[in-house]
């Protein structure tokens, strides 16, 4: 009940922010709504399904990628277009990427999911003309629901119509993985984590399960990077670093991947606190190294996990 | 080089079962921590020809930081490997950061050094007399890391840990005290590592997250936990680079991923599994 009010209360907060909140944090707010939808992805891999994804930042980048070649090259802009073309273009990557991968569990499955992110990324740096190189490409002012908006500045754009779409497309995620978390495939997900052999023997197809949990992951991930994409208004190569992979994984880390919202808390915990910490001391990877270091040895279940009423996701 | 800091990743998970992303930032502290060794002692007049003294003497140093990581890391031995990937991921993020507080984020060159033994004209092209004993260096502690390992009671007693370790704690060896020595040699191959290279290019910030990958193709061709695979896994990694870079520079890295991504698919083991350490 007290989750649930929690719950209700937050998503009211978010709703009312573009009221009391300045420009500037709610800027701060859009990448850390669209980390949080690719973070539920990320989510289903690795506290659901138990796989450790150290690649998750390809799906990202891809999506960013394809928000910028839509807006840039081809002269789409409608918004709508570009999320479902990025988690089209997630999905379809995805699919042999994820049949390699899922053959595979723990550190394999990690260092085959990375060489995969490295191998996109120096594609992105190398292939110059298809991908700007290290330049990237520009990602346009995408319409939303066909309106231009042309009146709002950027600012304007970003923090009133653009902040309620990302906002609802967040709920939206959230909802449809709780559907997926709660249905059988989401049970047996869970059994194949705990114990893939057990699973196996009571008849979950783990291997395909495990294939279909990656390309699920994939289409949030790409959902998110394209939306990503768009306050920043560039794609770079270095979305697909692997060391983005791994602040991918801190957030998950940070928020509590046991629990059903750890994603969205740790994308919007982690954005604010890199914000502040890199205004007082340009040494922020430090602290944030120390951090997650803190985290992972004292508080494995992160920020969620500090709550007495403990639900797993 | 590759091969020191690949070594000292085997050498590591071998035994401890542990990946060590930070292995990339053992190499960087060691390229730097040899360039501050070398300008110190050159400038208390040392002999020129003798600055590799001082470069070794830097990356050995940092051997004084093995223990107390492994301590840190001592503390989720039990937990799931995902966790102490993750906690090694800390470490990157830290040391970068203790990297560009010690030493800035310019680059850092050794000006002088690279030279002063000279060059040689082998076979039509001329090589730097420095890169020959780069080679030498890299192929004596192949052989004395294969002695240690092979014929030497703390060999043995590694071995035994990597195969099996809680027989072999039950035959009485004190995990505690392995675990730190193998931890502290896996920071020192990656240090030295780090320094022999320095003298032919620059130390800068981003060396450390980029060399952990060109380390991880290596052990993955070679196969993880092997000592051998290292030694030809660094070997294709090497040769792969430099004849893309000789005929198409645009795959440079690519190829090397796709080697990388083949070998896992192929055989996940590795082309030297079985062999361990």
């Amino acid at each position: 009940m007290i989750a649930r009010a929690a719950g209700i209360a937050a998503v009211i907060a978010l709703l009312s922010a573009p009221l009391v909140a300045t420009p500037y944090q709610l800027t701060l707010l859009l990448p850390a709504f669209a980390y949080g939808i690719a973070l539920l992805g990320l989510n289903l891999l690795f506290g659901t399904t138990g796989l450790l994804s150290f690649g998750h930042a390809l799906f990202v980048a891809l999506g960013a990628y394809t928000a910028a070649w839509l807006t840039t090259r081809a002269g789409v802009l409608s918004l709508e277009v570009i999320v479902l073309a990025a988690a089209g273009v997630a999905a379809v990557v995805a699919v042999p990427v994820g049949l390699l991968c899922v053959r595979y569990v723990k550190i394999y499955f990690g260092m085959l999911t990375l060489a995969f992110g490295m191998l996109f990324y120096s594609f992105l740096y190398k292939f110059y003309a298809l991908t700007g190189g290290d330049e990237g490409i520009r990602v346009l002012r995408p319409t939303v629901l066909g309106l231009p908006f042309a009146g709002l500045d950027k600012v304007e754009f970003l923090t009133g119509p653009f902040y309620y779409y990302v906002l609802a497309l967040l709920a939206v995620a959230a909802l449809v993985m709780r559907r997926i978390v709660r249905s059988p495939f989401g049970l047996s997900l869970r059994a194949i984590r705990e114990n893939a052999d057990k699973a196996a023997f009571v008849g979950v197809r783990v291997r395909r399960y495990r294939f279909y949990a990656f390309v699920i992951a994939a289409v949030f991930g790409g959902v998110g990077g394209a939306l990503l994409a768009v306050p920043t208004g560039l794609a770079d190569p270095l979305l697909a670093y692997w060391t983005h992979s791994g602040n991918l994984v801190f957030m998950l880390l940070l928020g509590g991947f046991h629990h059903f919202l750890g994603p969205i808390v740790g994308a919007i915990v982690f954005i604010f606190l890199q914000d502040t910490v890199m205004s007082l001391t340009s040494y922020w990877r430090f602290v944030f190294g120390g951090l997650l270091a803190v985290v992972v040895i004292f508080f494995p279940g992160g920020l969620l996990g500090l709550l007495p009423s403990e639900r797993t996701a | 080089m590759l091969f020191l800091v690949a070594a000292g990743l085997q050498l590591v998970f071998g035994v401890q079962k542990i990946l060590n992303l930070a292995c990339g930032s053992f190499y960087a502290l060691g390229a730097y921590a040899g360039v501050s060794a070398v300008t110190w002692a050159l400038g208390h007049g040392l002999p020129a020809p003798l600055f590799v003294l001082p470069l070794l003497a830097g990356g050995l140093a940092l051997a004084a930081l093995g223990p107390p990581l492994e301590r840190l890391l001592s503390r989720i031995y039990d937990r799931d490997e995902s966790f102490q990937l993750l906690l090694t991921f800390a470490l990157v993020l830290m040391l970068e950061d203790v990297i560009r507080f010690v030493w800035g984020s310019a680059p850092v060159q050794l000006r002088g050094a690279y030279l002063a033994y000279g060059q040689v004209t082998l076979a039509g092209s001329t090589i730097p007399v420095y890169n020959l004993v780069v080679m030498a260096a890299g192929a004596l502690i192949a052989l004395g890391m294969g002695l240690l390992l092979t014929r030497t009671r703390f060999g043995r007693i590694v071995r035994a840990t990597a195969e099996n370790r809680e027989m072999a704690a039950a035959l009485g060896v004190d995990m505690r005290r392995v675990y730190r020595r193998v931890f502290t040699l896996g920071v020192v191959l990656g240090t030295v590592g780090g320094a022999l290279v320095i003298p032919a290019t620059a130390a800068v910030n981003e060396m450390a997250i980029e060399v952990i990958v060109e380390a991880f193709a290596v052990v993955v061709i070679g196969g993880l936990g092997s000592m051998r695979g290292a030694a030809v896994g660094a070997l294709i990694v090497g040769v792969l680079k430099a004849g893309a870079i000789a005929t198409w520079p645009e795959v440079e890295m690519l190829a090397i991923y796709v080697v990388v991504i083949g070998v896992l698919v192929l055989r996940p083991a590795g082309l030297f599994a079985g062999a361990t350490t």
